[in-house]
């Protein structure tokens, strides 16, 4: 006979690894991936092989010399930040700052507080607020979408309909003439449209949320509360003035409103563990997301809104609790 | 929609290989070990001693309180001694050891099987017979039967519910017995239902047993205030809480019990051990056990006496796989491995499971990464990564505030970690730390 193996219960496990996991986000981001090389080409690429071989690299690197642990980069979570981070800049953006991104990401926003599972704060969206705070100006030079035509370095460049929108607004054009300029929904909707490489498709994304609620990956409370808060917030201010307001569909399918509520607010280490905390989290990401576009400085306001609200998390998880089985009794 | 409770859940696969085997009467043993301490309580007091003989339903140890249960001989033939044994807890327990001389039963047992379908006993008499014949939940919790359904004065029980889920992968003793022994069981139920002056007795079978269910809805037409109820699988539906949710929808408040909502809950075996004691006057000696596993060659349903190694199962099921890694007295999410194949089966003994080597091992850890699934599959609505983590630091206080009595040790939260954590290993920990605080602090 065989040595016997001793343990307590339970003696048998769900085969989901923390490794598929991660590999199935990756695979939900390939739609957005593939329309992004549609509309910029080679600069796509180029920055989201910068960002994931160097989120890989810096993450090897840290845990093996720095940390003196065994590496864990065959998880898969350091290609997902790096996929992330790429997703969340520019097409054109230099080589060295996708790298300085990446150390900050991986470095500040995950290693620095143990690795995976440890980080308060979203990692790519360290690394990317980060880059926008210190390279503003290469952060929002948006290359056009025309594919290939595109070249990496000198690409045309031109506003998101975000910045239109703002722009225009604060010089006290009307939203119908502001609408003139840029995109139509419908095109907004497939990606036409400038801005951040993987923001753009709201269909490829979508794509993306199937896949994970099917896979069962993800909840879909999250990306469900920021959308429906995002739409009611919009649609009352757009229902007060028309005018000096964009309507809702604008603000769900432009910027990052679709990559934040379905791949970023989602990343599981700092989001909410409960079904309550979840809905709280994703409200408070959708009011703050709008109060920086309609009333901040930036036209954008995604990436802060869940930096804030992933603070929140530690407080959300302490204070919100799952309904306990036979706490309250109702009979009937 | 099929009925199930609403809250967390898991559905593990369901390889009930021995669902289609007939159940055998497993040859007598050589010798028998019976354990006088098969249940939950004060354990029973051995009134046999070496060199006594016995025949088959002599009662061999004696209840030691309320809360307590007689045992009885599986076999006849010869006390060789009173002695320590390793049982499936790991630890060595007191069993009395019996030499099997022919097969020799006490007088008082009627051996027929015809049915009897005419219960002449009262109430009282029901509960002390069930008392005396040493009945306990054949579940797999050995909780004595007698205890439940003596209701204290001020509950009203208005329902029966008869756990017939076998939410455990792999088990079927309980199926079986829902189908070659259905009007044993039902007659057993009207028995209880009597004890207790309910109208009503619901059974609840999950829809995977689609034969039982459909042998019982048929039976159950002569027998007035019987139903059976389909319900959609998902472990663990056999949990008593969980069960009287689904059926029912009353939700038993936390640390109470099953009666603070007018509900007593048995187990379909247990129903029919009931039916051989009132109405045969057979005292629990013998029950069945499912021997199955993947790489078992005869996975099967045996009729087995009390105290029966499980050496001799195995054998009668084709022996043991060359690549066995673990053996389970129980089902994969609450059974318990055992190192020995001497271990006697007991009372709570639904059955063995014999898992392969590559099955045997954890999942390797790795770290937490937050993801709630262990939240999302709690059906007690209780936070395993939090319990896990507060048992680890001893933080006994946030713990018992965490609700972590409240766990009902189902294994959800483990079977779903994709980190492969053994967070139900430290809950137990913490549960057993903090449920010694709260006696002291009783006392």
């Amino acid at each position: 006979m065989n040595k016997l193996f001793i343990s307590p219960s339970p003696h048998m496990y769900e085969d989901t690894t923390v490794k598929r996991l991660m590999f199935d986000v990756v695979i939900a981001m390939l739609p957005a991936l593939a329309f992004s090389i549609y509309f910029f080409g080679m600069g796509a690429i180029i920055v989201t092989l910068t960002a994931v071989v160097s989120c890989l690299a810096f993450e090897w690197l840290i845990q093996k010399y720095m940390l003196k642990q065994e590496p864990s980069i065959t998880d898969g979570s350091a290609l997902v930040t790096g996929i992330l981070l790429a997703f969340n800049v520019p097409t054109n953006l230099p080589i060295w700052i996708v790298i300085i991104g990446s150390l900050v990401a991986i470095g500040i926003g995950k290693m620095s507080f143990g690795g995976l599972g440890n980080n308060p704060f979203n990692p790519a969206l360290v690394g990317r607020v980060f880059m926008l705070i210190s390279f503003p100006v290469q952060m929002t030079s948006w290359p056009v979408p025309t594919g290939f035509n595109n070249s990496y370095t000198d690409a045309v460049t031109g506003a998101t309909p975000l910045g239109v929108m703002k722009e225009g607004i604060g010089a006290g054009e009307t939203v119908s003439s502001i609408m003139d300029k840029i995109p139509s929904h419908m095109e907004l909707f497939y990606g036409h449209m400038g801005g951040s490489m993987g923001e753009i498709a709201a269909i490829a994304l979508l794509l993306g949320f199937g896949y994970m609620l099917f896979r069962k990956v993800i909840k879909m409370h999250i990306p469900v509360s920021i959308l429906l808060t995002i739409t009611a917030f919009t649609g009352i201010l757009w229902l007060i003035n028309p005018e000096s307001n964009a309507d809702p569909v604008f603000h769900l399918l432009t910027g990052g409103v679709m990559l934040g509520a379905i791949f970023m607010a989602t990343d599981y280490v700092t989001s909410p563990m409960s079904v309550k905390g979840m809905w709280i989290y994703g409200i408070g990401i959708g009011i703050i997301t709008v109060l920086i576009r309609v009333f901040g400085a930036y036209p954008e306001g995604v990436s802060f809104a869940i930096l804030i609200m992933n603070a929140f998390v530690p407080l959300i998880n302490a204070y919100i609790k799952p309904k306990r089985f036979g706490e309250e009794v109702k009979n009937g | 929609m099929l009925k199930t409770f609403p809250k967390g859940g898991v559905h593990p696969a369901e390889s009930k290989y021995s669902a289609n085997s007939v159940i055998e009467i497993l040859p007598l043993p050589k010798t028998v070990s019976i354990p006088i301490s098969q249940h939950i309580g004060a354990p029973s007091k051995a009134i046999v001693a070496k060199g006594d003989k016995v025949r088959v339903g002599d009662k061999i140890a004696e209840s030691t309180g309320f809360v307590s249960t007689n045992i009885h001989s599986s076999v006849s033939g010869t006390v060789v001694k009173v002695d320590d044994v390793l049982d499936s807890t790991g630890y060595k327990r007191p069993c009395v050891i019996i030499d099997v001389e022919g097969d020799e039963w006490n007088e008082n047992i009627d051996r027929s099987t015809d049915l009897k379908k005419e219960i002449s006993l009262t109430d009282k008499e029901i509960i002390n017979k069930i008392n005396e014949s040493g009945i306990v939940g054949l579940g797999g919790a050995t909780f004595p039967s007698h205890v439940k359904l003596s209701v204290p004065d001020g509950k009203k029980i208005d329902v029966l519910i008869i756990n017939g889920v076998e939410c455990e992968p792999y088990l079927t003793s309980d199926h079986r017995l829902m189908l070659e022994k259905a009007e044993e069981m039902l007659v057993g139920i009207q028995i209880l239902m009597k004890a207790l002056s309910v109208n009503l007795a619901l059974i609840g079978i999950e829809n995977n047993k689609p034969d039982a269910i459909a042998h019982l809805q048929d039976l159950v037409k002569s027998y007035p205030g019987i139903e059976v109820h389909a319900l959609k699988v998902q472990y663990p539906q056999g949990g008593e809480k969980q069960l009287i949710k689904a059926l029912i929808n009353r939700e038993v408040p936390s640390g109470g019990l099953p009666l603070n909502v007018g509900a007593v809950v048995h187990n379909v075996g247990t129903a029919f051990a009931v039916y051989e004691a009132v109405q045969k006057n057979k005292p629990l000696f013998e029950r069945v056990v499912t021997l199955t596993g993947i790489s078992v060659k005869k996975p099967s349903n045996f009729m087995v006496r009390i105290g029966t190694p499980v050496i001799d199962l195995v054998e009668a099921a084709g022996g043991l796989p060359e690549d066995t890694g673990k053996i389970i007295n129980g089902g994969p999410m609450m059974g318990k491995s055992i190192n020995s194949l001497e271990v006697p089966v007991v009372k709570g003994t639904s059955g063995i499971l014999i898992m392969p080597v590559e099955k045997s091992a954890r999942k390797k850890e790795s770290g937490c990464i937050r993801c709630a699934k262990c939240v999302s599959v709690c059906p007690q609505g209780l936070e395993p990564y939090l319990l896990n983590r507060l048992a680890q630091l001893e933080k006994n206080d946030k713990l018992e505030t965490g609700g972590v009595m409240d766990c009902i040790e189902c294994g959800s939260c483990a079977y779903t970690c994709p980190a492969g954590l053994p967070l139900l290993d430290y809950i137990r920990l913490g549960k057993s730390r903090v449920s010694k605080i709260i006696r002291t602090r009783k006392q």
